[in-house]
């Protein structure tokens, strides 16, 4: 799509640089749910641009590289409200001239929009859903996912308490459905890696708010009491993204061990404290553009924004199917300061990624651990593998 | 962009080269030790450190000046290029790269720096001598490897997230071309004839081979260890001998060196060095190439004509960079 206007103003702007003859425009919808703000510390409320921050970053990535190139990216930011059709809202976007979309919203109503979006050619990017499912038996040959999955995240943890020979864990389930698909993902995590599941308890979300006036004095009665007479353990294990206890955990166990899972050692795609592998320049740019720090949704967003843009330099084009048709290809490689380059599992068209390991202040570690070995890739030692993959893409 | 003090100082080397057929040629190497905030000077004949100079904090690019008379390093958290005195062998004095510098070129005249200014998509413009900013080059995003053409003219500029080796015509400032490389581009270097430019994408895994008159990517030089995953193959480093006919390639995480012909580009060989190798240099008799190894806290000596690896110096924690002065 040529604009003139817009090739007008790009011209004027880089005329120093490159001056680009024409320019064509590729517009990505961002497409989001409203996150729920409740979290147990005020650290963890996100922001309102959580996720589109990063996209944005990307965006101005990309036409940095753009302008030399003749191409223009555009976001088209559509906030979904808890009523509306997410298959409506896909539409919408196709109707203003968005072919890819980058998603934050939950597995059903991803689905619901991409199956819309289909007709009209859109390609998804997931960049908040964790589900395993999405990349396994509800897979769709539209939907790129950028988000690792709870396997991946799960496995990434694993292979560091094996490493470490903490393996012996007593698992605290949360009573919400997130919770359990967590939870499973860490029972097949410790099944894989030989660790073991000694005891598993249910924290009972009971209703309440996260924050009272002095709540503090009794969490750290309540806690010791609910972790006593465990059978001997090295891990305590917390599966509750609905953030409802987890972070009561660290320091109020009955028994001295440490927490990992939802609170304590904490597995994830990227964390503000990452600065290895050039990762303190996107930190900065990050920081320069939003005034706060990046988050692990704000980096799904991003690395989705960054492979539609990759793919748009490589192919000289704004194509939906040529891009895909790229990043599905051997040639694709995105680097995401992870140390090595990050692929698409061609099988579910799930990013391939290291899985970092924070504690909220420092990354402690990054698996893949060494010894985890693999006939492909060393990432597929991370979440459900091609052959036992239940996804079929059509 | 650590080799290109060793060559361009040729001039020096031919006397030297003239007056000494010795074997034991003395010449002084300096490495940046990103975690331990030191450079260490080695002797070169005894293959030894020989004294450990206190920097600023996170030094990596790392150059000796063509009078000989400093040794400039980018101490990247402390958002300053120092100069060491290499008589002293003491800071004495900064340079104004802006903000968390790392890669840095000296023009053939060594009165100009180049700097990859990487928070601000920029490349930097210094005047060495007045120590002032003199300008500033917009570039793509995450600028890192600066190559000069033999002649000057010609600056490259790799942008790591841009993926494209910018071509800057030294005289106006501008960009005259852009060439898309693979992923996340690291080094740029021509060789001595100015033939060819090659430049090394750590995450891409290869080495374009560039028509630097044409502007256009004429081959590229791909990597393949057995027993290693594709993913551990991260060039970085890049070392041309004078003659053209054999480069070399630091692969990162592979841990190893590729030797490669300057005619086929083809690799001829990978020598095992340390961990993580990030950069090299020729000894100016392009006897020995130094690299240093990231991870192993080591430098590594190869014997060029040999293509055998002679010999290891204990350095500081992380060596990233390193420059030869002939003396």
């Amino acid at each position: 799509m040529i604009r003139p206007i817009a090739a007008f103003a790009i011209f004027i702007a880089l005329s120093s640089i490159a001056p680009a003859a024409d320019v064509t425009e590729i517009r990505i919808g961002y497409l989001h749910g409203v996150r729920p703000k409740t979290a147990i510390s005020l650290l963890d409320i996100p922001a309102d641009n959580d996720g589109i921050a990063g996209a944005r970053l990307a965006i101005d990535d990309n036409n940095t590289t753009g302008a030399f190139l003749g191409q223009r990216f555009v976001l088209d930011d559509m906030s979904l409200k808890d009523t509306e059709d997410p298959a409506a809202a896909a539409l919408r976007l196709a109707d203003r001239g968005a072919s890819l979309v980058l998603a934050d919203l939950p597995a059903d109503p991803l689905i619901k929009a991409a199956d819309a979006g289909r007709a009209r050619g859109l390609i998804f990017f997931n960049v908040g859903a964790t589900d395993d499912r999405l990349r396994e038996a509800d897979c769709r040959a539209n939907v790129i996912h950028t988000a690792p999955t709870r396997s991946m995240l799960a496995d990434g943890l694993a292979q560091y308490l094996v490493w470490k020979q903490w393996r012996r864990w007593l698992l605290v389930v949360g009573s919400h459905p997130a919770d359990q698909l967590y939870a499973d993902a860490l029972r097949r995590a410790a099944a894989r890696f030989g660790a073991k599941i000694v005891q598993e308890r249910v924290f009972e979300d009971v209703g309440g708010a996260r924050r009272t006036d002095s709540g503090i004095v009794q969490i750290q009665r309540q806690i010791p009491v609910f972790t006593q007479q465990a059978p001997a353990y090295d891990v305590l294990m917390a599966a509750d993204e609905s953030d409802v206890f987890a972070a009561y955990l660290p320091y109020r166990t009955w028994d001295p061990r440490p927490v990992a899972g939802s609170a304590g050692l904490v597995p994830t795609s990227w964390d503000p404290s990452h600065d290895q592998w050039g990762a303190v320049q996107m930190q900065n740019r990050f920081m320069k553009l939003n005034s706060r720090r990046m988050t692990a949704l704000d980096m799904q967003a991003w690395t989705a924004a960054r492979m539609i843009g990759e793919s748009a330099s490589r192919t000289h084009s704004g194509d939906p199917k040529t891009l895909l048709g790229f990043l599905e290809g051997p040639d694709f490689a995105l680097a995401g300061f992870k140390g090595q380059r990050l692929t698409l599992r061609g099988w579910n068209l799930q990013l391939r990624q290291p899985i970092l390991l924070v504690d909220s202040r420092t990354v402690v570690s990054v698996s893949p651990q060494e010894g985890f070995l693999h006939q492909v890739s060393e990432l597929d030692t991370l979440g459900v593998d091609r052959p036992e993959t239940k996804c079929s893409l059509k | 962009m650590t080799t290109s003090s060793a060559r361009l100082s040729g001039v020096t080397v031919a006397a030297l080269l003239g007056a000494l057929a010795a074997p034991a040629q003395a010449f002084t190497a300096y490495v940046s030790n990103e975690k331990s905030n030191t450079v260490t000077v080695i002797d070169t004949a005894k293959f030894e450190a020989v004294k450990t100079i206190k920097v600023g904090q996170r030094p990596r690019g790392i150059e000796v000046t063509r009078d000989g008379k400093f040794v400039l390093v980018a101490v990247g958290d402390d958002d300053t290029i120092e100069m060491i005195d290499t008589t002293t062998r003491e800071v004495t004095a900064t340079l104004p790269s802006g903000p968390d510098p790392e890669v840095f070129i000296q023009d053939p005249s060594g009165k100009i720096l180049y700097v990859a200014n990487e928070n601000d998509n920029m490349v930097t413009v210094i005047d060495i001598e007045r120590r002032v900013r003199v300008g500033d080059v917009p570039v793509g995003v995450e600028p890192e490897g600066l190559g000069l053409s033999p002649d000057g003219k010609i600056l490259v500029n790799t942008s790591e997230t841009t993926n494209m080796a910018h071509f800057i015509d030294t005289a106006t400032s501008r960009i005259v071309a852009n060439v898309l490389v693979d992923s996340r581009p690291r080094f740029a270097e021509f060789k001595h004839d100015g033939s060819e430019l090659w430049v090394s994408a750590e995450v891409g895994g290869t080495v374009s081979i560039i028509d630097p008159a044409r502007h256009e990517v004429t081959g590229k030089i791909a990597f393949e260890i057995a027993g290693l995953r594709k993913e551990a193959i991260q060039p970085v480093g890049i070392a041309i001998t004078r003659d053209g006919k054999t480069g070399f390639v630091a692969l990162g995480p592979a841990n190893r060196i590729a030797v490669v012909d300057g005619t086929t580009h083809e690799v001829k060989k990978y020598l095992l060095v340390g961990q993580r190798v990030w950069h090299m240099a020729f000894t100016p008799d392009e006897k020995y190439l130094f690299t240093t190894n990231g991870v192993s806290n080591d430098i590594s000596v190869i014997d060029v004509g040999a293509l055998k690896v002679i010999k290891t110096i204990a350095v500081g924690e992380l060596p990233w960079g390193i420059a030869m002065s002939p003396q």
